[in-house]
Protein backbone atom coordinates (compact mmCIF):
# COMPACT_ATOMS: atom_id res chain seq x y z
CA UNK A 1 0.00 0.00 0.00
CA UNK A 2 1.35 3.42 -0.92
CA UNK A 3 0.96 5.63 2.12
CA UNK A 4 2.65 8.77 0.80
CA UNK A 5 0.86 12.10 0.71
CA UNK A 6 1.68 15.67 -0.12
CA UNK A 7 0.26 18.45 2.03
CA UNK A 8 0.69 22.19 2.00
CA UNK A 9 1.04 23.12 5.66
CA UNK A 10 1.09 26.82 6.50
CA UNK A 11 2.20 27.61 2.98
CA UNK A 12 4.97 25.03 2.82
CA UNK A 13 4.71 21.88 0.76
CA UNK A 14 5.48 18.68 2.63
CA UNK A 15 5.96 15.18 1.26
CA UNK A 16 5.11 12.66 3.93
CA UNK A 17 5.30 8.88 4.12
CA UNK A 18 2.77 7.63 6.67
CA UNK A 19 3.65 4.61 8.80
CA UNK A 20 0.03 3.49 8.89
CA UNK A 21 -3.38 4.58 7.50
CA UNK A 22 -4.68 5.23 11.03
CA UNK A 23 -2.70 8.48 11.44
CA UNK A 24 -5.05 11.45 11.81
CA UNK A 25 -4.14 14.95 10.64
CA UNK A 26 -3.95 15.90 14.32
CA UNK A 27 -1.36 13.24 15.17
CA UNK A 28 0.55 13.98 11.99
CA UNK A 29 0.79 17.68 12.82
CA UNK A 30 1.78 17.13 16.43
CA UNK A 31 3.98 14.04 16.28
CA UNK A 32 5.56 14.27 12.83
CA UNK A 33 5.69 17.96 12.04
CA UNK A 34 6.21 19.20 15.62
CA UNK A 35 3.33 21.62 15.16
CA UNK A 36 2.01 21.15 18.69
CA UNK A 37 -0.10 24.31 18.73
CA UNK A 38 -3.08 22.26 17.60
CA UNK A 39 -4.40 20.52 20.70
CA UNK A 40 -5.93 17.14 21.40
CA UNK A 41 -8.86 17.43 23.78
CA UNK A 42 -11.44 14.69 23.34
CA UNK A 43 -10.05 13.03 20.18
CA UNK A 44 -13.72 12.30 19.27
CA UNK A 45 -15.03 15.38 17.43
CA UNK A 46 -16.74 16.99 20.41
CA UNK A 47 -14.51 19.75 21.75
CA UNK A 48 -12.94 21.55 18.77
CA UNK A 49 -9.49 21.91 20.41
CA UNK A 50 -8.01 20.32 17.28
CA UNK A 51 -9.67 22.73 14.81
CA UNK A 52 -7.58 23.59 11.75
CA UNK A 53 -8.53 24.93 8.34
CA UNK A 54 -8.47 22.32 5.56
CA UNK A 55 -8.83 23.92 2.14
CA UNK A 56 -10.26 26.91 4.03
CA UNK A 57 -12.87 24.93 5.95
CA UNK A 58 -12.94 24.48 9.72
CA UNK A 59 -12.15 20.86 10.45
CA UNK A 60 -11.74 18.66 13.50
CA UNK A 61 -8.28 17.28 12.72
CA UNK A 62 -8.79 14.42 15.20
CA UNK A 63 -11.45 12.90 12.92
CA UNK A 64 -9.63 13.43 9.62
CA UNK A 65 -7.41 10.63 8.37
CA UNK A 66 -4.21 12.08 6.95
CA UNK A 67 -4.14 9.51 4.14
CA UNK A 68 -7.49 10.81 2.93
CA UNK A 69 -6.12 14.36 2.54
CA UNK A 70 -3.48 14.03 -0.17
CA UNK A 71 -3.08 17.43 -1.83
CA UNK A 72 -4.90 19.40 0.90
CA UNK A 73 -4.00 22.92 1.96
CA UNK A 74 -3.75 23.18 5.73
CA UNK A 75 -3.60 26.19 7.99
CA UNK A 76 -2.77 25.74 11.68
CA UNK A 77 -2.34 28.22 14.52
CA UNK A 78 1.41 28.36 13.76
CA UNK A 79 0.65 29.81 10.34
CA UNK A 80 -1.72 32.67 11.14
CA UNK A 81 0.63 35.43 12.36
CA UNK A 82 2.74 37.38 9.87
CA UNK A 83 6.18 37.34 11.46
CA UNK A 84 5.82 39.29 14.69
CA UNK A 85 2.51 40.80 13.66
CA UNK A 86 -0.38 38.91 15.18
CA UNK A 87 -3.48 38.05 13.21
CA UNK A 88 -6.31 40.43 14.23
CA UNK A 89 -8.11 37.47 15.83
CA UNK A 90 -5.07 36.62 17.95
CA UNK A 91 -4.72 40.26 19.02
CA UNK A 92 -8.41 40.44 19.92
CA UNK A 93 -8.19 37.28 22.05
CA UNK A 94 -5.38 38.92 24.05
CA UNK A 95 -7.19 42.25 24.33
CA UNK A 96 -10.41 40.63 25.55
CA UNK A 97 -8.98 37.86 27.76
CA UNK A 98 -10.46 35.24 25.48
CA UNK A 99 -8.78 32.45 27.47
CA UNK A 100 -7.60 31.29 30.85
CA UNK A 101 -5.48 28.13 30.70
CA UNK A 102 -5.15 28.50 26.93
CA UNK A 103 -5.66 24.86 26.02
CA UNK A 104 -8.71 25.43 23.82
CA UNK A 105 -7.34 28.71 22.42
CA UNK A 106 -5.61 27.57 19.21
CA UNK A 107 -8.80 25.75 18.23
CA UNK A 108 -10.93 28.77 19.20
CA UNK A 109 -8.75 31.10 17.13
CA UNK A 110 -8.76 28.83 14.07
CA UNK A 111 -12.52 28.46 14.39
CA UNK A 112 -12.95 32.24 14.71
CA UNK A 113 -10.78 32.81 11.64
CA UNK A 114 -12.93 30.30 9.77
CA UNK A 115 -16.16 31.92 10.98
CA UNK A 116 -15.01 35.38 9.87
CA UNK A 117 -13.86 34.08 6.47
CA UNK A 118 -17.24 32.40 5.99
CA UNK A 119 -18.75 35.85 6.43
CA UNK A 120 -20.82 34.52 9.32
CA UNK A 121 -19.43 36.42 12.33
CA UNK A 122 -21.41 39.66 11.94
CA UNK A 123 -22.19 41.88 14.92
CA UNK A 124 -24.70 39.76 16.83
CA UNK A 125 -23.17 38.02 19.88
CA UNK A 126 -25.76 35.22 19.71
CA UNK A 127 -24.76 34.49 16.15
CA UNK A 128 -21.10 34.37 17.13
CA UNK A 129 -21.88 32.00 20.01
CA UNK A 130 -23.77 29.70 17.63
CA UNK A 131 -20.99 29.94 15.02
CA UNK A 132 -18.39 29.04 17.67
CA UNK A 133 -20.46 26.25 19.23
CA UNK A 134 -18.06 23.56 18.00
CA UNK A 135 -15.38 24.85 20.35
CA UNK A 136 -15.71 24.11 24.03
CA UNK A 137 -13.79 25.89 26.79
CA UNK A 138 -13.41 24.11 30.12
CA UNK A 139 -12.33 27.40 31.71
CA UNK A 140 -15.53 29.05 30.59
CA UNK A 141 -13.88 32.00 28.88
CA UNK A 142 -16.85 32.26 26.55
CA UNK A 143 -17.68 35.90 27.33
CA UNK A 144 -14.16 37.01 26.36
CA UNK A 145 -14.11 34.71 23.33
CA UNK A 146 -17.35 36.18 21.99
CA UNK A 147 -16.09 39.72 22.58
CA UNK A 148 -12.80 38.87 20.85
CA UNK A 149 -14.53 37.51 17.75
CA UNK A 150 -16.81 40.56 17.51
CA UNK A 151 -13.81 42.86 18.00
CA UNK A 152 -11.76 41.05 15.34
CA UNK A 153 -14.63 41.34 12.88
CA UNK A 154 -14.94 45.08 13.65
CA UNK A 155 -11.18 45.57 13.22
CA UNK A 156 -11.23 43.76 9.87
CA UNK A 157 -14.25 45.78 8.70
CA UNK A 158 -12.53 49.03 9.71
CA UNK A 159 -9.32 48.05 7.94
CA UNK A 160 -11.30 47.21 4.83
CA UNK A 161 -13.13 50.55 4.90
CA UNK A 162 -9.82 52.37 5.34
CA UNK A 163 -8.43 50.56 2.30
CA UNK A 164 -11.49 51.40 0.26
CA UNK A 165 -11.31 55.07 1.25
CA UNK B 1 -7.99 1.89 16.55
CA UNK B 2 -7.18 -1.55 15.26
CA UNK B 3 -5.17 -1.60 12.05
CA UNK B 4 -6.95 -1.60 8.69
CA UNK B 5 -6.07 -1.50 5.03
CA UNK B 6 -7.03 1.63 3.12
CA UNK B 7 -8.52 2.06 -0.33
CA UNK B 8 -9.52 5.23 -2.12
CA UNK B 9 -11.37 4.21 -5.28
CA UNK B 10 -12.42 6.85 -7.80
CA UNK B 11 -15.57 5.16 -9.09
CA UNK B 12 -18.67 3.59 -7.55
CA UNK B 13 -17.99 0.37 -9.47
CA UNK B 14 -14.49 0.05 -7.99
CA UNK B 15 -15.74 0.78 -4.47
CA UNK B 16 -18.43 -1.90 -4.73
CA UNK B 17 -15.89 -4.38 -6.13
CA UNK B 18 -13.58 -3.87 -3.14
CA UNK B 19 -16.47 -4.18 -0.68
CA UNK B 20 -17.80 -7.31 -2.38
CA UNK B 21 -14.37 -8.99 -2.28
CA UNK B 22 -13.90 -8.34 1.45
CA UNK B 23 -16.90 -8.85 3.73
CA UNK B 24 -15.12 -7.09 6.61
CA UNK B 25 -14.34 -3.91 4.66
CA UNK B 26 -16.42 -0.81 5.42
CA UNK B 27 -17.05 2.41 3.53
CA UNK B 28 -16.06 5.70 5.18
CA UNK B 29 -17.46 9.06 4.12
CA UNK B 30 -17.13 11.93 6.61
CA UNK B 31 -15.75 9.67 9.33
CA UNK B 32 -17.56 11.61 12.06
CA UNK B 33 -19.34 8.53 13.32
CA UNK B 34 -17.10 5.73 12.10
CA UNK B 35 -13.75 7.13 13.30
CA UNK B 36 -14.94 7.68 16.91
CA UNK B 37 -16.32 4.11 16.84
CA UNK B 38 -12.95 2.81 15.62
CA UNK B 39 -11.12 4.79 18.29
CA UNK B 40 -13.36 3.16 20.91
CA UNK B 41 -12.51 -0.20 19.28
CA UNK B 42 -16.22 -0.87 18.86
CA UNK B 43 -15.60 -1.94 15.31
CA UNK B 44 -12.81 -3.80 13.55
CA UNK B 45 -13.07 -3.46 9.78
CA UNK B 46 -10.31 -5.16 7.79
CA UNK B 47 -10.27 -2.23 5.37
CA UNK B 48 -11.74 1.21 4.94
CA UNK B 49 -13.03 2.19 1.53
CA UNK B 50 -12.76 5.98 1.44
CA UNK B 51 -15.60 7.44 -0.65
CA UNK B 52 -14.15 10.95 -0.78
CA UNK B 53 -12.42 10.33 -4.12
CA UNK B 54 -15.63 9.43 -5.98
CA UNK B 55 -16.90 12.51 -7.77
CA UNK B 56 -20.15 10.77 -8.81
CA UNK B 57 -21.22 10.66 -5.16
CA UNK B 58 -21.19 14.43 -4.69
CA UNK B 59 -23.48 17.22 -5.58
CA UNK B 60 -27.02 18.52 -5.48
CA UNK B 61 -29.29 18.84 -8.49
CA UNK B 62 -32.93 19.38 -9.36
CA UNK B 63 -34.62 17.15 -11.93
CA UNK B 64 -38.23 18.18 -12.44
CA UNK B 65 -39.92 18.00 -9.07
CA UNK B 66 -37.16 16.01 -7.41
CA UNK B 67 -34.03 17.14 -5.58
CA UNK B 68 -31.22 14.60 -5.91
CA UNK B 69 -28.48 14.73 -3.31
CA UNK B 70 -25.31 12.63 -3.66
CA UNK B 71 -24.45 10.46 -0.66
CA UNK B 72 -21.08 12.22 -0.13
CA UNK B 73 -22.66 15.67 0.06
CA UNK B 74 -21.64 17.34 3.33
CA UNK B 75 -24.21 18.71 5.79
CA UNK B 76 -22.75 22.21 5.30
CA UNK B 77 -23.37 21.98 1.55
CA UNK B 78 -26.99 20.95 2.15
CA UNK B 79 -27.47 23.83 4.61
CA UNK B 80 -26.17 26.45 2.18
CA UNK B 81 -27.33 25.09 -1.19
CA UNK B 82 -29.45 27.59 -3.12
CA UNK B 83 -31.25 24.73 -4.86
CA UNK B 84 -32.32 23.18 -1.55
CA UNK B 85 -33.02 26.51 0.14
CA UNK B 86 -35.49 27.41 -2.58
CA UNK B 87 -37.10 23.96 -3.11
CA UNK B 88 -37.09 22.45 0.42
CA UNK B 89 -36.02 25.18 2.87
CA UNK B 90 -36.90 22.93 5.83
CA UNK B 91 -34.23 20.44 4.71
CA UNK B 92 -31.57 23.16 4.49
CA UNK B 93 -32.67 24.40 7.91
CA UNK B 94 -32.44 20.87 9.30
CA UNK B 95 -28.89 20.47 7.96
CA UNK B 96 -27.89 23.76 9.61
CA UNK B 97 -28.86 22.35 13.03
CA UNK B 98 -26.61 19.27 12.81
CA UNK B 99 -23.77 19.41 15.32
CA UNK B 100 -21.54 22.42 14.68
CA UNK B 101 -19.70 23.90 11.72
CA UNK B 102 -16.76 21.50 12.04
CA UNK B 103 -19.14 18.51 12.03
CA UNK B 104 -21.13 19.93 9.10
CA UNK B 105 -17.93 20.45 7.09
CA UNK B 106 -17.14 16.72 7.24
CA UNK B 107 -20.31 14.73 7.94
CA UNK B 108 -22.29 13.56 4.92
CA UNK B 109 -25.94 12.86 4.19
CA UNK B 110 -25.17 9.31 3.04
CA UNK B 111 -23.10 8.56 6.14
CA UNK B 112 -25.84 9.82 8.41
CA UNK B 113 -28.63 7.89 6.67
CA UNK B 114 -26.57 4.68 6.38
CA UNK B 115 -25.79 4.94 10.09
CA UNK B 116 -29.46 5.54 11.06
CA UNK B 117 -28.71 6.83 14.54
CA UNK B 118 -32.05 7.23 16.36
CA UNK B 119 -30.99 10.78 17.34
CA UNK B 120 -29.87 11.78 13.82
CA UNK B 121 -31.79 14.48 11.96
CA UNK B 122 -32.05 13.41 8.30
CA UNK B 123 -34.12 10.20 8.72
CA UNK B 124 -37.17 12.30 9.69
CA UNK B 125 -36.89 14.44 6.53
CA UNK B 126 -36.45 11.37 4.34
CA UNK B 127 -39.46 9.64 5.91
CA UNK B 128 -41.79 12.67 5.86
CA UNK B 129 -40.90 13.68 2.31
CA UNK B 130 -41.14 10.11 0.98
CA UNK B 131 -37.52 10.11 -0.21
CA UNK B 132 -36.15 7.32 -2.40
CA UNK B 133 -32.78 5.76 -1.66
CA UNK B 134 -30.71 4.96 -4.72
CA UNK B 135 -28.02 2.35 -4.09
CA UNK B 136 -25.57 0.73 -6.48
CA UNK B 137 -28.13 -2.03 -7.19
CA UNK B 138 -31.68 -0.85 -6.38
CA UNK B 139 -33.95 1.93 -5.22
CA UNK B 140 -35.61 1.74 -1.83
CA UNK B 141 -38.50 3.68 -0.28
CA UNK B 142 -37.75 5.36 3.06
CA UNK B 143 -40.14 2.93 4.85
CA UNK B 144 -38.11 -0.01 3.58
CA UNK B 145 -34.69 1.59 4.04
CA UNK B 146 -34.92 2.32 7.79
CA UNK B 147 -35.08 -0.85 9.88
CA UNK B 148 -34.76 0.39 13.44
CA UNK B 149 -31.89 1.49 15.63
CA UNK B 150 -28.62 1.76 13.66
CA UNK B 151 -30.05 -0.65 11.07
CA UNK B 152 -30.92 -0.17 7.41
CA UNK B 153 -31.76 -2.40 4.46
CA UNK B 154 -28.24 -1.87 3.02
CA UNK B 155 -26.23 -5.05 2.47
CA UNK B 156 -22.67 -4.93 3.88
CA UNK B 157 -21.25 -4.42 0.38
CA UNK B 158 -24.01 -2.08 -0.82
CA UNK B 159 -23.35 1.61 -1.34
CA UNK B 160 -25.85 4.39 -0.93
CA UNK B 161 -25.41 6.55 -4.03
CA UNK B 162 -27.99 9.35 -3.80
CA UNK B 163 -31.19 10.34 -2.07
CA UNK B 164 -34.14 11.60 -4.14
CA UNK B 165 -36.42 14.06 -2.36
CA UNK B 166 -39.74 14.95 -4.02
CA UNK B 167 -40.26 18.73 -3.69
CA UNK B 168 -43.18 19.23 -1.26
CA UNK B 169 -45.85 21.93 -1.31
CA UNK B 170 -44.64 22.83 2.15
CA UNK B 171 -42.53 21.36 4.92
CA UNK B 172 -41.22 22.35 8.33
CA UNK B 173 -38.82 21.08 10.97
CA UNK B 174 -38.41 21.65 14.68
CA UNK B 175 -36.18 19.86 17.15
CA UNK B 176 -35.14 20.09 20.73
CA UNK B 177 -31.37 19.80 20.58
CA UNK B 178 -29.21 18.12 23.13
CA UNK B 179 -27.39 21.26 24.29
CA UNK B 180 -23.95 19.63 24.11
CA UNK B 181 -23.94 17.55 20.93
CA UNK B 182 -26.95 19.11 19.14
CA UNK B 183 -28.24 15.61 18.41
CA UNK B 184 -32.02 15.42 18.47
CA UNK B 185 -33.79 14.80 21.78
CA UNK B 186 -36.94 14.90 19.71
CA UNK B 187 -37.34 16.36 16.25
CA UNK B 188 -40.39 16.48 14.03
CA UNK B 189 -40.48 16.99 10.26
CA UNK B 190 -43.90 17.75 8.75
CA UNK B 191 -44.55 17.74 5.02
CA UNK B 192 -47.39 18.19 2.61
CA UNK B 193 -46.03 16.60 -0.53
CA UNK B 194 -46.06 13.80 -3.05
CA UNK B 195 -46.48 11.20 -0.29
CA UNK B 196 -49.41 13.09 1.23
CA UNK B 197 -49.32 14.77 4.61
CA UNK B 198 -46.66 13.16 6.73
CA UNK B 199 -45.26 13.70 10.19
CA UNK B 200 -41.98 11.93 11.02
CA UNK B 201 -40.27 11.90 14.40
CA UNK B 202 -36.57 11.44 15.20
CA UNK B 203 -34.75 11.35 18.54
CA UNK B 204 -37.72 10.17 20.56
CA UNK B 205 -37.86 6.49 19.65
CA UNK B 206 -35.42 3.69 18.77
CA UNK B 207 -35.69 4.81 15.14
CA UNK B 208 -37.55 7.30 12.99
CA UNK B 209 -41.34 6.79 13.03
CA UNK B 210 -44.47 8.39 11.58
CA UNK B 211 -46.98 10.01 13.91
CA UNK B 212 -50.21 8.94 12.28
CA UNK B 213 -52.61 10.76 14.63
CA UNK B 214 -50.84 14.03 13.82
CA UNK B 215 -50.97 13.20 10.10
CA UNK B 216 -54.74 12.68 10.31
CA UNK B 217 -55.20 15.91 12.29
CA UNK B 218 -53.16 17.94 9.78
CA UNK B 219 -54.98 16.36 6.83
CA UNK B 220 -58.24 17.69 8.28
CA UNK B 221 -56.81 21.08 9.28
CA UNK B 222 -53.23 22.23 8.61
CA UNK B 223 -52.56 24.33 11.69
CA UNK B 224 -50.58 24.15 14.95
CA UNK B 225 -53.87 24.07 16.90
CA UNK B 226 -54.96 20.95 15.05
CA UNK B 227 -52.07 18.90 16.48
CA UNK B 228 -52.09 20.44 19.98
CA UNK B 229 -54.30 17.62 21.27
CA UNK B 230 -52.25 14.79 19.76
CA UNK B 231 -51.00 12.49 22.51
CA UNK B 232 -47.95 10.36 21.81
CA UNK B 233 -47.83 7.06 23.73
CA UNK B 234 -44.54 7.02 25.71
CA UNK B 235 -44.41 3.21 25.60
CA UNK B 236 -41.29 2.16 23.70
CA UNK B 237 -39.77 5.65 23.49
CA UNK B 238 -36.18 6.35 24.57
CA UNK B 239 -35.48 6.98 28.22
CA UNK B 240 -31.98 8.05 29.21
CA UNK B 241 -30.01 10.64 31.20
CA UNK B 242 -31.20 13.32 28.80
CA UNK B 243 -34.91 12.72 29.26
CA UNK B 244 -37.60 10.21 30.15
CA UNK B 245 -39.94 8.52 27.67
CA UNK B 246 -42.83 10.62 29.05
CA UNK B 247 -40.87 13.83 28.48
CA UNK B 248 -40.06 12.81 24.92
CA UNK B 249 -43.71 11.88 24.29
CA UNK B 250 -44.68 15.39 25.39
CA UNK B 251 -42.00 16.84 23.10
CA UNK B 252 -43.52 15.04 20.11
CA UNK B 253 -46.64 17.21 20.40
CA UNK B 254 -44.69 20.41 21.08
CA UNK B 255 -42.25 19.85 18.21
CA UNK B 256 -45.07 18.95 15.82
CA UNK B 257 -46.79 22.26 16.57
CA UNK B 258 -43.53 24.15 16.04
CA UNK B 259 -42.79 22.28 12.83
CA UNK B 260 -46.21 23.24 11.43
CA UNK B 261 -45.50 26.86 12.36
CA UNK B 262 -42.11 26.58 10.65
CA UNK B 263 -43.77 25.23 7.51
CA UNK B 264 -46.22 28.12 7.44
C1 LIG C 1 -19.81 16.30 17.87
C2 LIG C 1 -20.79 15.68 16.92
C3 LIG C 1 -22.08 16.17 16.88
C4 LIG C 1 -23.03 15.61 16.00
N1 LIG C 1 -24.29 16.11 16.00
C5 LIG C 1 -25.23 15.59 15.15
C6 LIG C 1 -26.55 16.10 15.09
O1 LIG C 1 -26.91 17.05 15.76
N2 LIG C 1 -27.43 15.52 14.22
C7 LIG C 1 -27.05 14.47 13.40
O2 LIG C 1 -27.90 14.01 12.64
N3 LIG C 1 -25.80 13.98 13.43
C8 LIG C 1 -24.89 14.51 14.27
N4 LIG C 1 -23.60 14.01 14.28
C9 LIG C 1 -23.26 12.91 13.38
C10 LIG C 1 -22.76 13.42 12.06
O3 LIG C 1 -23.82 13.98 11.34
C11 LIG C 1 -22.11 12.30 11.27
O4 LIG C 1 -21.36 12.92 10.32
C12 LIG C 1 -23.03 11.32 10.59
O5 LIG C 1 -23.87 10.64 11.45
C13 LIG C 1 -22.26 10.24 9.84
O6 LIG C 1 -21.85 10.77 8.65
P1 LIG C 1 -20.36 10.59 8.14
O7 LIG C 1 -20.34 11.09 6.75
O8 LIG C 1 -19.44 11.18 9.11
O9 LIG C 1 -20.26 9.00 8.10
P2 LIG C 1 -19.09 7.97 8.49
O10 LIG C 1 -18.73 8.13 9.91
O11 LIG C 1 -18.01 8.04 7.50
O12 LIG C 1 -19.91 6.62 8.28
C14 LIG C 1 -21.01 6.26 9.10
C15 LIG C 1 -21.49 4.86 8.71
O13 LIG C 1 -22.11 4.88 7.43
C16 LIG C 1 -21.46 4.01 6.51
N5 LIG C 1 -21.47 4.71 5.22
C17 LIG C 1 -20.99 5.96 4.98
N6 LIG C 1 -21.26 6.32 3.71
C18 LIG C 1 -21.94 5.31 3.14
C19 LIG C 1 -22.51 5.08 1.83
N7 LIG C 1 -22.45 6.03 0.86
N8 LIG C 1 -23.12 3.91 1.58
C20 LIG C 1 -23.20 2.96 2.56
N9 LIG C 1 -22.70 3.10 3.80
C21 LIG C 1 -22.07 4.28 4.10
C22 LIG C 1 -20.08 3.77 7.10
O14 LIG C 1 -19.57 2.52 6.73
C23 LIG C 1 -20.38 3.84 8.60
O15 LIG C 1 -20.87 2.61 9.05
C24 LIG C 1 -22.64 14.55 15.14
C25 LIG C 1 -21.33 14.07 15.17
C26 LIG C 1 -20.40 14.62 16.05
C27 LIG C 1 -18.99 14.10 16.05
S1 LIG D 1 -9.79 16.79 19.93
FE1 LIG D 1 -10.80 16.94 18.04
S2 LIG D 1 -12.73 17.65 18.61
FE2 LIG D 1 -11.83 17.27 20.53
S1 LIG E 1 -9.01 28.63 28.21
FE1 LIG E 1 -8.89 26.79 29.36
S2 LIG E 1 -10.12 25.49 28.15
FE2 LIG E 1 -10.49 27.37 27.23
Amino acid sequence: MNLSITLTVNGRERMLALPDPRVTLLDLLRDRLDLTGTKKGCDRGHCGACTILVDGRRTNSCLALAISHDGADILTIEGVAHGDTLDPVQAAFIAHDGFQCGYCTPGQIMSAIGLIREGQAGTDPERVREGMSGNLCRCGAYAGITEAVLEAQRALDAAEQEQAA
Amino acid sequence: MYDFAYHKPTSIADAVKILAADPDAKPVSGGHTLLPALKHRLNQPSALVDLSGIAELRGIKREGDTIIIGAMTRHGEVATSDIIKSAIPALAHMASTIGDTQVRNRGTMGGSLANNDPAADYPAAAMALGAKFQTDRRTLAAEDFFQGMFTTALEPDELLIAIHFPVPKKAGYAKLKNPASRYSMCGVFVADGAAGIRVAVNGAGPGVFRQEAAEAALSANWSPEAVAGVKQDPDGLNSDIHGSAEYRAHLVTVMTKRAVLDAG
